[in-house]
């Protein structure tokens, strides 16, 4: 990388609900992922206070991993989950804020509320990521991206455990592109390699 | 509810909202939180079915009932009984037997909705026997959310997660036995009220009116900037006594803000904060 490249990728955005959580704990045990970037997660999960998907992930990954607080930094190279019950925004591209308000698609955090919160603040520097569900949060924050001239994924909903979720996003045309899980974190590589502007 | 559409309110257009709010009304959003702010008034646009702000900027200039409405709209009133358990729980067995050696307790709620925290405030010092002596402060920016407090009336539907909640906060009786079921609606002893001081209070514009051992004020900074966290803060600071205690919400942080240094968290997890000097 030279010296003063910037780096064009800031944000890599995950979203999932049923079935996704392995696809999240793959992704985050792949070696020499970029720690140029900063990672957010987004997964339902029923009211989980006590943390299990940041020690899930603290366990396969060298990135350092927070459950966000209100108007925490954002860092480069650490791994930042939504906490339960509370919309993850984003206030502008130093900081991260809160929201504990209405259910989005009978969910908070709301995929789809820090997804269209990300394009907002950080335009086409975000990857997104949509994975397995049972719902349709996400596909249009997805698409919020891919408008914002961000790069959008989809998990393949035909290998995908649940499809509902990610074939949503194809519907609405969010995807830049349909791939399977396995692949996910080799297209994080690959799109974060040679992505300098 | 389905999503919002931010890109129909540019950051201008919400300067001007917000300048017109606080000349005609006197209420001052400017320094809530942006990603917040702008969520909320793009969820009014869809739900009044106003199709751009020009559309949005028109009713509140010509219909002078539309802004107390916006008002309402904008305060996230989100609460629940002993949310958060395990604060209720540290509050109980660490908390309460501290300020039961004072003759009198005064306790603030700073921004408490429709009052399901401020009611379990008060079945826990009935439970500590220290109602008798304690007044508790209930404030909030919104008139409307503050009138049920005085009722003390709540949705039945959530009687069986609240009764959880107050097991989990270290409670022993039968939860049941603080309210009478009519219909749909819970109404909560009349006691637990007797101590209870309701009133309209703005954080951002109003004073400190008193001293007191406790101040909880939870899920109301996120809302805040930076910048007005700070100032209500300080608010805070001001009216807590030496050796006080501050509770935040689960997901609030006092470690970036001006007045960390006075103060020194109870246990790592929970935000309760001792006021050291
Ligand atoms: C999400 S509720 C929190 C309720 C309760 N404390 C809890 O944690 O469950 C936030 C409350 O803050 C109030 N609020 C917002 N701005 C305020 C201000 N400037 N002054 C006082 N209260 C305010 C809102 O009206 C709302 O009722």
């Amino acid at each position: 990388m030279e010296e003063n490249a910037i780096i064009r990728f800031k944000i890599i955005a995950i979203g999932g609900s049923a079935g996704s959580l392995d696809t999240v704990l793959r992704i985050f045990q792949t070696p020499d992922l970029p720690v140029s970037s900063s990672y957010v997660v987004v997964i339902h999960r029923k009211n989980d206070p006590s943390s299990i998907l940041s020690e899930l992930i603290s366990a396969r990954t060298y990135l350092p991993v927070k459950e966000v607080e209100d108007k925490e930094p954002i860092s480069p190279g650490t791994i930042y989950i939504a906490p339960s019950d509370y919309h993850l925004l984003i206030e502008d591209e130093k900081t991260f804020s809160l929201d504990s308000s209405e259910k989005v698609h009978h969910s908070r955090p709301s995929i789809d509320v820090t997804f269209e919160s990300l394009a907002e603040i950080f335009g086409d520097a975000v990857i997104g990521i949509l994975l397995s569900g049972a719902n349709a949060d996400g596909a249009e924050g997805l698409r919020k991206i891919r408008d914002a001239g961000g790069y959008t994924i989809v998990q393949n909903p035909a290998t995908s455990e649940v499809g509902y979720m990610p074939q949503q996003a194809i519907n609405l045309k969010a995807a830049v592109e349909v791939t399977d899980a396995t692949i996910i974190p080799d297209t994080i590589l690959r799109l974060t390699l040679n992505a300098e502007r | 509810m389905k999503g919002t559409d931010l890109a129909l309110l540019r950051d201008e257009d919400l300067e001007l909202l917000l300048n017109e709010i606080f000349i005609s009304h006197g209420y001052d959003f400017t320094n809530y939180a942006r990603a917040s702010l702008k969520r909320r008034i793009t969820r009014i646009m869809v739900i009044d079915r106003l199709p751009s702000f020009a559309e949005l900027y028109y009713r509140v200039k010509s219909d002078e009932n539309y802004i107390p409405h916006i008002i309402r709209q904008l305060t996230v009133n989100v609460t629940e009984m002993f949310r958060d358990p395990h604060t209720f729980k540290v509050l109980r067995e660490e908390v309460l037997p501290v300020l039961a050696t004072h003759p009198f307790i005064r306790i603030w709620h700073a921004g408490c909705s429709t009052g399901e925290e401020v009611y379990s405030m008060a079945i826990l010092l009935e439970e500590a026997n220290l109602l008798h002596k304690a007044l508790i402060y209930a404030t909030d920016i919104n008139a409307h959310v503050i009138e049920n407090i005085k009722r003390g009336i709540f949705p039945m539907q959530h009687m069986k997660n609240y009764s959880e909640n107050y097991i989990l906060s270290g409670g022993r009786r039968d939860f049941s036995k603080y309210y009478t079921a009519k219909y749909e609606w819970a109404k909560f002893d009349d006691k637990l009220k007797e101590r209870m001081i309701v009133a309209t209070h703005n954080l951002v514009s109003d004073r400190s009116f008193n001293e007191f051992q406790l101040i909880c004020c939870r899920n109301v900074l996120i809302y805040f900037d930076k910048e007005l966290q700070d100032k209500v803060l300080t608010l805070f600071d001001d009216s807590l006594d030496k050796l006080g205690f501050l509770v935040l919400g689960s997901k609030e942080n006092i470690r970036f803000t001006s007045v960390a240094s006075n103060y020194r968290q109870m246990e790592n997890k929970e935000k309760i904060w001792r006021k050291m000097r």
